[in-house]
């Protein structure tokens, strides 16, 4: 508890308190040098001087890791201009909804013709190589974002598409119709548009202020691409 | 500022060159490379028109010390030199493009020798989507009217899209510039212009079919060949004022023959695109083409069904 000691060289104060009571029978000498010992009372150790994380349980790193993709969901979910998405990406999550919407977008192997939705490579092909253009045509036109964090906050705000397509499949086990179609329609635009938003949040920043335009156009062109596909999508 | 005189030389060696042989032109200094013909001026763009040559001097003197290193082609910064653009010239070279007129060539009014590669890239990239977007929109408003048609997502048609946009927009300047080199010998006034400033031409002429692929969507027949008429014709007016300096000093034939060429294939990307990708549907009844190659013999000799009965 009151692990804090005094240094020696503290006269005695004039209340003394009962808890260092212990403490007014030192002498002060002049010889004795002015140290001590300082512990400070921590809860934990602080992670920075704990560089080994091999010791920990594997539950401990795959939680760490799924709470860091939940909380940039998050911050996906509610854009406020942060920079957490940027200052500590990764692409854990990117990949996570990716693999998601390509896995649902997925025509059934029955209808092999080529006349179907997109397969799982194509989404794939298409989610990745279109942030890598938009990263690329984001640092060429100057911006001072790096890869890696343009290709992670690209691949985050697929999140509100990925739930636009949840609803969509679900929406779809109801009968077809004009309704049904309006209601998927919707969803979509609404979705585009929160990813749209979200991305420009994080993105917009990092580009000189007469090329903003041009920067972001490709964002709204990829995002529409893939609202496109997921509005088209009809079950076999 | 006789260092920047030198560094201003060095920059637009070629384009002084050329442009000192033509009479009638400025004096090649800065950025006033317009010759003074032009009376028109785009207000709005990124480059100035004499009156504020002296203050911009000394900002082109430290962007040309930076160009000059001419950096290899294989670091970032020489692409980067491509992109070195702002929306406002973006748009500037978009609305040149579209509204071309006889005396203005898009090289020297608009690129003004900075040809740039973001409009070619993203013109192209966003008309294949659109094209395979509204071909299968047609398709959704099809279903519609006749229920009998079957729907699908046609995804593969983007890839076909994305495949012949890219091919066209990039080929045939290709091939457009190592014509003109080869002829270079028969110029005596002006230079071909460079494989770039080829591409670049072709990149933003193609951003008229944009707006005309999505007019397509209206199913009216002559509408749909209206504008694609007029598409074509603004498109292929600005290449053809854009090639017509260069080609002028050509035998007659060579001149003729060439811009007839660049034309035709203009028209064969336009008329290609319009039958792919928007196959006539109920007004003129026909079964999808998936239908049809399958089932080959039957479908072409006996009357189909569907005829009788959308009519």
């Amino acid at each position: 508890m009151a692990e804090a000691a005094e240094s020696p060289g503290d006269p005695g104060t004039a209340t003394p308190r009962p808890l260092f009571a212990g403490l007014s029978d030192i002498s002060i000498s002049q010889d004795i040098p002015v140290e001590g010992e300082i512990t400070i009372p921590m809860r934990s150790r602080i992670r920075e001087f704990d560089s080994s994380t091999l010791n920990e349980s594997v539950q401990n790193t795959i939680m760490r890791d799924l709470k860091a993709v939940g909380k940039k969901f998050m911050h996906v979910l509610y854009p406020r201009k942060s920079n957490t998405l940027l200052r500590d990406w990764d692409l854990w999550g990117p990949l996570i909804l990716c693999v998601t919407l390509a896995l649902m977008l997925q025509r059934g192997s029955v209808d092999s013709e080529k006349d179907g939705g997109p397969q799982f490579a194509e989404v794939f092909v298409i989610v990745w190589f279109g942030a890598v253009t938009i990263t690329l045509n984001s640092k060429l036109l100057g911006g001072n974002i790096s890869f890696f964090q343009s290709l992670c906050v690209l691949g985050y705000c697929i999140l509100p598409l990925t739930v636009a397509m949840l609803v969509c499949r679900l929406v779809l086990l109801a009968e077809p119709g004009p309704i049904n179609f309006m209601v998927r329609l919707f969803v979509v635009i609404v979705m585009f548009a929160w990813s749209i938003v979200a991305s420009t949040a994080f993105l917009a920043d990092s580009q000189p202020p007469n090329r903003k335009a041009l920067a972001v156009y490709p964002v709204f062109l990829f995002y529409f691409v893939i609202s496109w596909m997921i509005l088209t999508f009809t079950p076999q | 500022m006789a260092a920047a005189d030198e560094l201003a030389f060095h920059e637009f060696e070629e384009a002084t060159n050329l442009l000192a042989q033509t009479p009638n032109e400025a004096t090649p200094r800065g950025d006033q490379l317009v010759p003074q013909q032009h009376v028109a001026v785009a207000v709005d763009s990124g480059g100035s028109y004499g009156a504020e040559d002296e203050v911009e001097e000394s900002d082109k003197t430290a962007l040309l010390q930076e160009e000059k290193q001419q950096p290899g082609f294989w670091t970032f910064s020489y692409y980067q030199s491509f992109f070195d653009v702002d929306t406002s010239q973006v748009l500037d070279r978009i609305k040149g493009s579209l509204l071309p007129r006889p005396g203005h060539n898009f090289v020297r009014h608009h690129l003004r020798n900075r040809p740039d590669l973001y409009g070619p890239f993203w013109i192209c990239a966003t008309l294949a989507f659109v094209l395979a977007v509204t071909g299968n929109l047609t398709l959704v408003l099809a279903q519609r009217r006749d229920p009998s048609i079957h729907y699908s997502p046609q995804f593969h048609k983007v890839t076909v899209a994305g495949t012949a946009i890219y091919c066209y927009a990039w080929l045939v300047p290709l091939a457009l510039w190592g014509f003109l080199q080869w002829r270079k010998g028969v110029r005596e006034r002006m230079g071909p212009y460079t494989f770039l400033e080829t591409v670049c031409v072709y990149g933003y002429s193609l951003f008229v079919f944009i707006p005309t692929v999505v007019l397509w969507l209206i199913p009216v027949p002559w509408l749909q060949w209206l504008s694609g008429a007029l598409a074509l014709a603004l498109s292929a007016a600005g290449l053809v004022f854009t090639l017509w300096p260069v080609v002028r000093e050509d035998t007659r034939l060579a001149a003729v023959l060439l811009l007839s060429v660049v034309v035709l294939l203009h028209a064969l990307l336009a008329t290609g695109c319009k039958f792919y990708f928007f196959q006539p549907l109920p007004l003129e009844p026909a079964a999808p083409p998936h239908q049809a190659t399958s089932q080959p013999p039957t479908v072409l000799l006996s009357p189909p069904p569907p005829r009788s009965a959308a009519a």
